[in-house]
C-alpha cells in the first residue's frame, strides 16, 4: 500500500478570491459538496416521505374518498378523492427509488464521506476537487430528472409536449404515456420495457432511466474520489489500522460502488435499447395489448441478474456508512474503545466482499435453476456473521461504558436495534424453501424497511445530530433531538412491525388494495386491514415527527447557538480544524497521528479521551 | 380561508417552536453550560425511556404474535407446505431467541451505563477469543440452519415423477388460464406465433393450428401491404394534383386515382401515368422528372408504423414457415386432449401436480400462499414448479371455521395496474370428486373447441362446491 501523503502544506498560501458562485454553487471544496448532498438528500426525503404517507392512505382506507389525496395528487390522479391504481404503483415506484438511491446512497456517501474523508485523515481536500463537483451537480440533475417524472402527462410535462397526447395505450412509445415510471423501483422488464404496457413505461419510464443514468456516472465520480484520497492523501502517522471506522467504511462502500454500479448502468443501457432501438435482450414470445411482437431470445432474467448483481452491494453502500457512522459515535458517547477495532475491520471487509456474491437470494422464485439458489442460500447466511460479530461488538462496546446519551448517541443505539431486528428477518427470508411462500410479500417490505428504513435513516440522522457542528460551526438543540428520536423510533416500529404479519398472511406487496380477499378468505381480510389502518396511524405519526427534525436542522443552521471546537470530545482530526470553515481545512501544517482514534478513558491518561494528534507520553503503550 | 387560517396556525407553531427553542438556550447559558452539554437528568431519563422502550417493543410482539398468530393463512394445505411450516416455526424460534437476548443487552446496557459522577468507563478495547466464540457459534447455528434448509429446497425443487399429473398456468394481463393435460398426461405444445384470440388463445401446436397461423400472418401481411401501398398511393394522388393547376388535368388524376383504387395496382405503373398527365398539364414532351414534396408528419407517421408491422409480420411469418417445416404431426395428439379453463382452477387432493408456467406479455409470478407455492411467469422461459395438495377446500373450510372460504392463485409479480385483482380461485376436490368433475368436461377438450372456434368458459359456471 502507499506510504502516508505528502506534505501538502503550500496549499493553503494562494487565496483564491471565493465568489459566492465558487464558494456556494460551484464549490470544489468538500465541505460544502458534503453539505450540497445533504441539503438535496433532504429535500428529496421530504418527497419521498410524503409518497409515502399519499399511499398508506390508499391501503388503510381503500375506495374512501380523500379531500387530502385530492389536494395533492389533482385530478388526473386522484380525481373524486380517490386514487388511480397506477398511480399507486408509481408512487410506490419512486417512493423506492428515491429512498434508496437519492437519500440513503447520495445523503449518507454523499454527504459523510465527502464531509469525513479529508478531515478525519488529515487532507486538504479530495483528491480532485473538481471531480467531486461533477459529482454533486450530475446528482442534481439527476434528482431534477426523477422528480420531474412524477408531473409527466400524456406525453409531455411542465408545458414540454415530448410524445404523443392523443396516442392510445397500445400505441404508446417511449415519449409517451401519463405518470412516471410504474414498475416498481426495480422496475423489471417487460414491463418496463414495453413502453404500451402501462401508462407509466412511456415518457415516465425513459425519464426514471436518464435519470439513473446521470444518477450512477454522479456515484462513480464521488467513489473514486473517496478510494483515492483514502489511499494517497493520509496525512504523516495515519495509517490504515489508524484510520476512524467511519473511514473504513466509507472506503469499502467506494470499492463497492465503483465495481457494482457499472452493472447497473449496463442492466439501464439494455434496457434503454429495448424500449428504443429494437433490441430483444430481455424480450421475447410477447404479445402486448393485441400485438404479437418479433423479438426472440432475450430473458427477463438477464435483466433481474445485472439489476441485483448491483442491488446486493447497493443495500450494503447504504448500510455501511451508516454502520461506520455509528461505530464512532457509540465509542464517543460510551468514552470507551469501540470494542473489536480489527474484528470490526475485517467484518467490513468480509460484508464487503460477501455482498457480491449473494445477489441471487432476490431470485429464489424467478425460474432460475434451483442449484444455483441453493448456492445463494449458503453465501447468504454467510454474511450473517459479520454482521452478528458487528453487533455483539457494539453491544460489549457499551457494557461498562460511560455513556452521554446525546441524540446522535439514541439513533445510534436506535440503529443497532433496528439493524438485529431486520437482520434477524433476512436470515428467514435467506432460507430459499421459507422464501417462496413470503417472497414478494409484505415481510420482505417488513425486513427491508427495517435495515434501511431504520438502520441506515437512523446512521443518517445520528450522523447529521453528531457532525452538524462541524458541517454548520452550530449545534442543533438536544430537547427537539430527543422529541425527534422518540416519535421515529416508536413510530417506525410501529409502521413495520406489524407488517411482517401482514406478510405471513400472505399478502402481496404492490397491491393498490386488498378486496380480492373479500372474495376468498374475509377473516384475513379482516385482519390485513386491521394491520394497514395501525400502520397507517404509526406511518402518519412517524411522519409528523420529523417536522420537528426539519424544524431543528434549519433553524440551528442559522440561528443555533455556536459550537465550540470539539463539542463531544471526540479524539478524531475533524474536530482539531477551526469552527469557522478553511479551505484547505487547517490553517497552519496538516496534523500528525501518533495513535489510533479509540484512546477513550485510557487508564494512566488525565482526560477521558486522547486526540489522535497527542504523542504518546512517557512509557505510554500505543493500543 | 382554511388554506389561510392553516398558513396562520403552521407559521404560529413555527415562530413557537422558536421561541422554545431559544428558552431552552438561555437557560443553558444561565447555568453555565452548552445546551448540547448531556446533563445528568437528561441521561438517566432516557436511560430510563430506553427501558421502556424495550418494554414496548416486548410486549408489542408479543402481542402481535398472540393476536395475530405465527400465519394468517391458517394451516399449510400442501404437503410440502406442512414441512417448510415446520422449518418456519424452527427458524422463527431460533430468531426470537437472539432478537430477544440482543434486544435486552442493548437497552439494558444503555440503561445501566448510563454515565455516573465519579465512574470512569473500562478501556477495554478487544478480546480475540471472544471475538472466535461469538463467530463460531453463529456459523454453527447458521450450519444448521442452512443444512434443514436445503434440505426442503432440494426436496421441493426436485423435478416431476412418473406419476406427477401436468397443469399448465397461463397468465397475461390481467387473467389466468388453466390447461390441463388430459388423458395422456402430455402437454400441448405451444408457441405464441400460433396465438388466436378466437379460437386458440393459448398458441397450440397442431398441424392446423400451424397453418391456420401461416395463413392468418400472410393474410395481415397483404393487408398491410395494401393499407401501406394506398397510403403510398394517396400521398402521390394528392401531390401530383398540388402540382397541376389546371382543373382539367387535376381531375384526370382524380379519375386515374379512382379507377385503380377498387383493384391490384402497381404503385410504379399509376406513379408513370400521373406523370404522363403532369406532363400533358405542363405542355412537356418526353421523360419528365417531378419531385413531389415528402408527405407531411402526420402521414410519414403511418407509413413508418405500417412498414414497421410489415417488418414484424415478415419475420414472424418466416418463422412460422420454419416452424411448419419442422414441425412432426405426431405432437397433434398431445394438445387435442388438453382442457382449457379459466375461472377456476380444480385440483385433486393427493395428486402431485408438476405445474408449468407462460406469460404472454409480462412477468407475473403465481402464487398460492395457502400451498407455500409460488413460481414466477416469465415471457419466453416456461418455469416449473411441483406441490400435492393436502387439504380439500371443504376440510379447509372446516379447519378455518369460514363457509365460504377458498383457496386461491394470485399474481405476486409487479404486472400492471389490475395486478392486484389477477387472480383465480382454487378448489381442491376429492378425488373421486375430481374424477367426475373431469370426465364432466371432456366434451370441452381442444380438439372440440377449436372446431367450434370457442374455447372460452362462460363464467360462474360450476364454482360452487
Amino acid at each position: 500500500m502507499s506510504t502516508v501523503a505528502h506534505e501538502n502544506n503550500h496549499h493553503d498560501e494562494h487565496h483564491h478570491e471565493e465568489s459566492f458562485v465558487s464558494k456556494y454553487i460551484f464549490s470544489q471544496d468538500h465541505k460544502m459538496i458534503g453539505k450540497q448532498f445533504l441539503m438535496t438528500a433532504v429535500f428529496m426525503g421530504v418527497v419521498a416521505m410524503m409518497l409515502s404517507i399519499f399511499f398508506r392512505i390508499q391501503l388503510a382506507w381503500p375506495g374512501e374518498e380523500s379531500t387530502f389525496l385530492n389536494t395533492f395528487l389533482g385530478d388526473n390522479w386522484a380525481p373524486g378523492g380517490i386514487m388511480k391504481e397506477n398511480m399507486y404503483l408509481g408512487l410506490v415506484t419512486i417512493h423506492g427509488t428515491i429512498m434508496v438511491f437519492f437519500l440513503l446512497t447520495g445523503g449518507l456517501s454523499g454527504t459523510f464521506s465527502n464531509l469525513l474523508i479529508p478531515l478525519q485523515l488529515g487532507a486538504r481536500d479530495m483528491a480532485s476537487g473538481f471531480l467531486n463537483m461533477l459529482s454533486y451537480w450530475f446528482f442534481f440533475i439527476s434528482t431534477l430528472l426523477m422528480f420531474a417524472s412524477l408531473f409527466v402527462y400524456d406525453g409531455g410535462l411542465f408545458g414540454i409536449q415530448l410524445g404523443d397526447a392523443a396516442a392510445p395505450l397500445a400505441e404508446h412509445t417511449a415519449w409517451d404515456g401519463s405518470g412516471p415510471a410504474m414498475s416498481g423501483w426495480t422496475i423489471y422488464p417487460p414491463l418496463s420495457g414495453l413502453p404500451n404496457a402501462e401508462q407509466g413505461s412511456g415518457l415516465g419510464m425513459t425519464l426514471w432511466l436518464f435519470s439513473m443514468g446521470i444518477f450512477i456516472a454522479s456515484s462513480l465520480l464521488g467513489s473514486l474520489n473517496y478510494i483515492v484520497t483514502v489511499i494517497n492523501l493520509r496525512t504523516k502517522g495515519m495509517k490504515m489500522t489508524r484510520m476512524p471506522l467511519t473511514i473504513w467504511a466509507f472506503f469499502v462502500t467506494a470499492i463497492l460502488g465503483v465495481l457494482s454500479f457499472p452493472v447497473l448502468f449496463s442492466a439501464v443501457l439494455l434496457l434503454i435499447m429495448d424500449r428504443m432501438a429494437g433490441t430483444s435482450f430481455y424480450l421475447s414470445d410477447i404479445i402486448v395489448q393485441g400485438e404479437m411482437l418479433a423479438n426472440h431470445g432475450g430473458s427477463p432474467l438477464l435483466y433481474q441478474h445485472l439489476f441485483w448483481f448491483l442491488g446486493h452491494p447497493e443495500v450494503y453502500i447504504v448500510l455501511l456508512p451508516a454502520l461506520g457512522l455509528s461505530s464512532e459515535i457509540i465509542a464517543t458517547n460510551s468514552r470507551k474503545p469501540i470494542f473489536g477495532y480489527k474484528a470490526m475491520i475485517g467484518s467490513i471487509l468480509a460484508i464487503g466482499f460477501l455482498s457480491f456474491i449473494v445477489w441471487g437470494h432476490h431470485m429464489f422464485v424467478t425460474g432460475m435453476n434451483p442449484f444455483l439458489g441453493s448456492v445463494f442460500v449458503f453465501t447468504t447466511l454467510l454474511i450473517a456473521i459479520p454482521s452478528a460479530v458487528k453487533v455483539f461488538n457494539y453491544l460489549t462496546t457499551l457494557w461498562k461504558g460511560s455513556l452521554v446519551l446525546t441524540p446522535a448517541m439514541m439513533f445510534a443505539i436506535g440503529l443497532v436495534s433496528t439493524f438485529i431486528t431486520g437482520g434477524v428477518t433476512g436470515i428467514i427470508l435467506a432460507d430459499s424453501a421459507l422464501d417462496i411462500a413470503i417472497h414478494d410479500t409484505y415481510f420482505v417490505v417488513a425486513h427491508f424497511h427495517i435495515v434501511m428504513g431504520m438502520s441506515a435513516v437512523f446512521g443518517m440522522f445520528g450522523g447529521v445530530y453528531h457532525w452538524f457542528p462541524k458541517m454548520f460551526g452550530r449545534m442543533m438543540n438536544t430537547r427537539l433531538g430527543y422529541v425527534h428520536f422518540w416519535i421515529t423510533i416508536i413510530g417506525a416500529y410501529g409502521v413495520f412491525f406489524p407488517m411482517h404479519f401482514v406478510g405471513l398472511a400472505g399478502a402481496p406487496r404492490r397491491y393498490y388494495d386488498y378486496t380480492v380477499y373479500q372474495e376468498f378468505d374475509q377473516g384475513t381480510y379482516d385482519m390485513i386491514m386491521d394491520l394497514n389502518v395501525i400502520v397507517t396511524f404509526f406511518a402518519i405519526f412517524a411522519a409528523i415527527g420529523q417536522i420537528l427534525f426539519l424544524f431543528n436542522f434549519f433553524y440551528s443552521i442559522f440561528r443555533g447557538p455556536k459550537a465550540p471546537q470539539n463539542p463531544w470530545r471526540s479524539n478524531t482530526l475533524e474536530w482539531t480544524t477551526p469552527v469557522e470553515h478553511v479551505h484547505g481545512n487547517w490553517p497552519g501544517d496538516l496534523p500528525i497521528v501518533h495513535r489510533w482514534p479509540y484512546d477513550y478513558s485510557k487508564p494512566g491518561a488525565e482526560e477521558d479521551f486522547i486526540p489522535q494528534t497527542i504523542p504518546l507520553a512517557e512509557g505510554e503503550e500505543e493500543h | 380561508m382554511e388554506k389561510l387560517i392553516i398558513l396562520i396556525v403552521l407559521v404560529t407553531g413555527v415562530i413557537a417552536l422558536a421561541q422554545l427553542v431559544r428558552v431552552y438556550e438561555l437557560s443553558s447559558k444561565l447555568k453555565d453550560r452548552g445546551e448540547h452539554d448531556i446533563t445528568d437528568r437528561d441521561n438517566h431519563l432516557n436511560a430510563k425511556l430506553m427501558l421502556a422502550f424495550m418494554m414496548f417493543q416486548f410486549l408489542g410482539f408479543i402481542y402481535l404474535m398472540l393476536k395475530y398468530g405465527w400465519t394468517g393463512r391458517g394451516e399449510a394445505a400442501s404437503l410440502q407446505g406442512v414441512e417448510t411450516d415446520w422449518l418456519l416455526n424452527l427458524n422463527f424460534i431460533i430468531i426470537i431467541i437472539v432478537f430477544f437476548i440482543t434486544n435486552f443487552l442493548l437497552f439494558f446496557f444503555a440503561y445501566k451505563y448510563v454515565r455516573k459522577p465519579g465512574v470512569k468507563a473500562t478501556y477495554y478495547s478487544h478480546n480475540n477469543k471472544l471475538e472466535a466464540i461469538w463467530t463460531v457459534v453463529p456459523a454453527i447455528v447458521l450450519a444448521v440452519i442452512i443444512i434443514f434448509g436445503l434440505r426442503s429446497w432440494n426436496s421441493i425443487t426436485s423435478g416431476p415423477t412418473k406419476k406427477s399429473v401436468r397443469i399448465e398456468l397461463f397468465a397475461k394481463q390481467f387473467d389466468w388460464t388453466a390447461r390441463y393435460s388430459g388423458e395422456n398426461n402430455k402437454l400441448g405444445k405451444y408457441d405464441y406465433k400460433l396465438t388466436n384470440e378466437g379460437n386458440n388463445p393459448l398458441a397450440l401446436m397442431t398441424t392446423e393450428t400451424i397453418e391456420s397461423a401461416r395463413i392468418e400472418t400472410e393474410k395481415t401481411i397483404k393487408g398491410l401491404e395494401d393499407e401501406l401501398k394506398l397510403a403510398q398511393l394517396d400521398h402521390l394522388a394528392s401531390g401530383y394534383r398540388n402540382l397541376i393547376s389546371s382543373s382539367v388535368y387535376k381531375n384526370q388524376i382524380e379519375e386515374e386515382y379512382n379507377s385503380v383504387i377498387e383493384k391490384e395496382f402497381n404503385l410504379i405503373e399509376v406513379e408513370e401515368t400521373f406523370k404522363h398527365t403532369y406532363a400533358d398539364a405542363k405542355g412537356l414532351k418526353g421523360h419528365v422528372n417531378v419531385v413531389i414534396p415528402e408527405p407531411n408528419a402526420e402521414t410519414q407517421k403511418i407509413m413508418d408504423r405500417l412498414e414497421d408491422k410489415l417488418i414484424v409480420k415478415g419475420r414472424i411469418l418466416r418463422s412460422v414457415i420454419q416452424m411448419q417445416q419442422n414441425y412432426d404431426s405426431k405432437y397433434d395428439t398431445y394438445a387435442w386432449d388438453d382442457i382449457i379453463q379459466t375461472d377456476t382452477l380444480y385440483l385433486s387432493k393427493g395428486t402431485e401436480y408438476e405445474m408449468s408456467f407462460r406469460s404472454k406479455d409480462v412477468l407475473h409470478s403465481a402464487y398460492f400462499p395457502h400451498f407455500r407455492a409460488q413460481m414466477n411467469v416469465v415471457p419466453g422461459m416456461p418455469t416449473r414448479f411441483k406441490f400435492t395438495p393436502s387439504l380439500t377446500t371443504k376440510e379447509m373450510r372446516k379447519k378455518k371455521d369460514d363457509s365460504k372460504f377458498n383457496f386461491v392463485l394470485m399474481c405476486n409479480k409487479i404486472c400492471g395496474t389490475a395486478h392486484y385483482k389477477m387472480k383465480m380461485i382454487v378448489v381442491v376436490l376429492t378425488p373421486k370428486e375430481f374424477r367426475q368433475w373431469e370426465t364432466s368436461k371432456q366434451e370441452k377438450i381442444f380438439k372440440n373447441t377449436y372446431a367450434a372456434g370457442e374455447t372460452e368458459e362462460p363464467a360462474n359456471s360450476e364454482t360452487n362446491i
